[in-house]
């Protein structure tokens, strides 16, 4: 029954991604600019130009554009970048992981901080801990993150000289074997324990300054919901029978509280794709966010298209396993849907 | 204490330090109950009806509440209980059946996870989940639920307040209660079905042999249920007696204009509303909180009126009876 409904939701997500596809490669074609003058240069002659032009089959008719292009990416073909000379697919491949890494990290930040404070807060609201964590919360939404990465790169950087502050390794360090391309992982999976602490290095303040917004957001929705569950008749009929305190606090009044908490959870992620451009500028991190403007401002159709699609593939994905957790926790969502 | 006093409430004041002041609500109430005795406690809402219930549970922690007096429990003090001690009672000794059963059961979980969770705790050692739920299923069948497994794969959305009524009153016995504290059942329920499940209630209690306390705005449903009738208002006992005996006899003004209030089918005139009303608690009238109500009200009215002891198990709170040692009021 549930694999139908996860099958259900994974054909509309498809049909979403789709539809994100045709549009951004529309919508690339239609923004000013001419991506052939701007990859030759100011030097280039007419001819030059209209010759590039069509060789890059920027004259045919934009259905006629659409199917070639659709065409090669069924056969697994994104195009050649104009801005780096290579095929798109390939510097997707170099520059996603860095930036999954990056958003990972940060929502294991915002996970494993966000709710427990929030539980915590809920639990015993007015208290010190829901001072400190209103004021801290509060702060952590209202900072920009490249504030936080600017911070965090003052104070430990230079200041302390604790962290690097620049890229995903130190110069020499080689990276760990290719296998999901998180080198975290990956330098976990190799044993390699000196180039696992060199990353974790790296990546703590960029993590950090991209999570603190998303951290404020999760306390702070968590709070408000276990706090709104404690008031509920089901608590008291839990304390009138005697269960225990933190049973009480950590199931019986975290569970129904945290499906709303998932959804904001899920939106904040996909967020932190904005504003890991940033992050990443600060802290020349070579991830797909920083790619993603270089291209746009070069207008390279094939590497704008591959980037925005694999975003909104990465957003529907996050969509769907927020969904599907929701599900799991609140059994309405679930059995309401395979009522349908 | 005599002999089988279950709980003895004595002189229990309960007051919230609000902004608006201090709101002294519970003002010296008491109460007894036996083993097994079927009690009724009547008044308008907001009279301390289920505050009192759940000072007996120990549920109330809210910073800003003061609470001064003594309940016993078997003569022990609750208050001078250890915290885990007095936890210990609830959901085994001592049980609550909630006025709207829909919302007192989790929305998450299914009703077996909820009813294990109460079953676990009963018995001497912790019991297997397997073993409970065999409890459940005997249990479920006794509330005349055909198909104990189904309802207990179901989520409380999923089951009718009717249905939900009867797991609740099942989890309060599951774990043979000494005493049960029924906060207006199903009042939330349309009434047939709460009839039937308050009847339910009855039968299973007396048959468990626990003692019950029905805190019930519906006289009819206490007087055909209980024994035994206290009367609150504003937070103070006003009278005690049998259900015979206030039924046949009202003695405190309130108690009279709580049963004129009752409208009846046959004969008679409307019912007629008590004027005036509950008192605000953070400046509750002087003496007799009913006073400003009540129609026979003195200038001795002003000081705290005694309790006028008229026997074993009755008396009543009122300067009309001073002295007297029985009499009727001629409203």
């Amino acid at each position: 029954m549930l694999r139908r409904y996860i099958i259900r939701r994974s054909i509309a997500a498809l049909i979403t991604l789709f539809g994100v596809s045709v549009l951004i490669f529309f919508l690339a074609r239609v923004m000013p600019g001419d991506p052939a003058m701007i990859a030759l240069g100011e030097t280039a002659t007419l001819e030059q130009i209209a010759n590039y032009r069509e060789r890059l089959g920027l004259n045919e008719p934009l259905l006629v554009q659409y199917v070639v292009y659709i065409t090669s990416v069924i056969h697994g073909d994104l195009g050649d970048s104009l801005y780096t000379h290579g095929a798109v697919l390939d510097d997707l491949a170099h520059t996603f992981p860095a930036t999954l890494e990056l958003i990972l990290f940060s929502t294991v930040l915002m996970i494993t901080i966000g709710i427990p404070l929030g539980v915590l807060a809920g639990r015993f609201r007015d208290g010190f801990i829901d001072n400190f964590t209103r004021v801290f919360s509060l702060l952590g939404v209202v900072t920009p993150s490249f504030v936080w990465a600017l911070f965090l790169m003052l104070v430990f950087a230079f200041y302390l000289d604790v962290l690097p502050a620049q890229g995903r390794l130190s110069e020499g360090v080689e990276p760990p074997a290719f296998v999901t391309g998180l080198y975290l992982v990956d330098s976990i999976v190799a044993g390699d324990w000196a180039t696992f602490r060199d990353a974790s290095a790296h990546i703590v303040m960029p993590g950090t300054a991209l999570a603190m917004a998303s951290v404020g957001q999760t306390t702070r929705m968590t709070r408000a919901n276990v706090g709104e569950s404690f008031d509920k008749t089901y608590i008291e009929f839990a304390r009138a029978y005697g269960f225990k305190g933190f049973r009480t606090a950590a199931v019986y009044a975290l569970r129904p509280a945290l499906i709303p908490v998932l959804t904001i959870m899920g939106l904040d992620i996909a967020i932190k794709f904005g504003s890991a451009f940033l992050v990443e500028t600060v802290f020349s991190w070579p991830g797909m966010a920083r790619y993603g403007v270089q291209v746009i401002l070069f207008k390279d159709l094939n590497a704008i298209v591959g980037t925005v699609t694999i975003i909104g593939f990465f957003f529907i994905v996050i969509n769907l396993i927020v969904d599907i957790v929701v599900s799991f926790v609140d059994p309405r969502i679930r059995l309401g849907a395979l009522a349908q | 204490m005599t002999e089988g006093t279950l709980i003895e409430v004595e002189d229990l004041h309960v007051r919230f330090d609000l902004f608006e002041g201090v709101s002294h609500v519970l003002n010296g109430v008491g109460i007894t109950i036996r083993n097994g005795e079927r009690i009724g406690l009547v008044g308008e809402s907001g009279c301390g009806k289920s505050l009192l219930a759940r000072c007996i549970l120990g549920l109330l922690e809210q910073k800003n509440i003061r609470i001064d007096g003594a309940i016993r429990y078997h003569g022990r003090d609750l208050f001078a209980m250890r915290g885990s001690e007095w936890r210990d009672l609830r959901g085994r000794r001592i049980t609550m059946i909630f006025q709207d059963p829909t919302a007192a059961l989790n929305p998450v979980f299914t009703v077996a996870d909820q009813m294990v969770e109460v079953i676990q705790r009963g018995g001497n050692r912790k019991r297997k989940r397997e073993e409970c739920l065999d409890i459940a299923r005997g249990a479920l069948r006794r509330v005349f639920i055909d198909d104990p497994d189904r309802v207990l794969r179901s989520y409380p959305f999923q089951l009718s307040g009717g249905m939900a009524q009867r797991v609740i009153i099942t989890m309060a016995l599951a774990n043979d209660p000494e005493l049960v504290l029924a906060d207006e059942p199903g009042t939330s329920l349309d009434v047939t079905v709460q009839e039937q499940t308050l009847r339910l209630m009855a039968t299973l209690t007396q048959e468990a042999g626990a003692a019950v306390l029905l805190i019930a705005h519906n006289l009819g449903v206490v007087r055909e249920f209980c024994e035994r009738l206290y009367v609150m208002y504003g937070g103070v006992i006003v009278e005690e007696g049998s259900v015979e005996e206030i039924f046949n006899e009202p003695l405190h003004p309130y108690t009279q204009a709580l049963f004129g209030a009752v409208p009846r089918l046959w004969g008679g005139d409307l019912p007629k509303a008590i004027a005036g009303m509950v008192p605000d608690y953070t400046q509750a009238p002087e003496g007799c909180r009913f006073h400003p109500r009540c129609p026979h009200a003195k200038p001795e009215c002003q000081s705290t009126p005694p309790w006028v002891k008229l026997g074993e198990g009755r008396g009543v709170r009122c300067v009309l009876f001073e002295g007297a040692e029985r009499s009727t009021v001629h409203a």
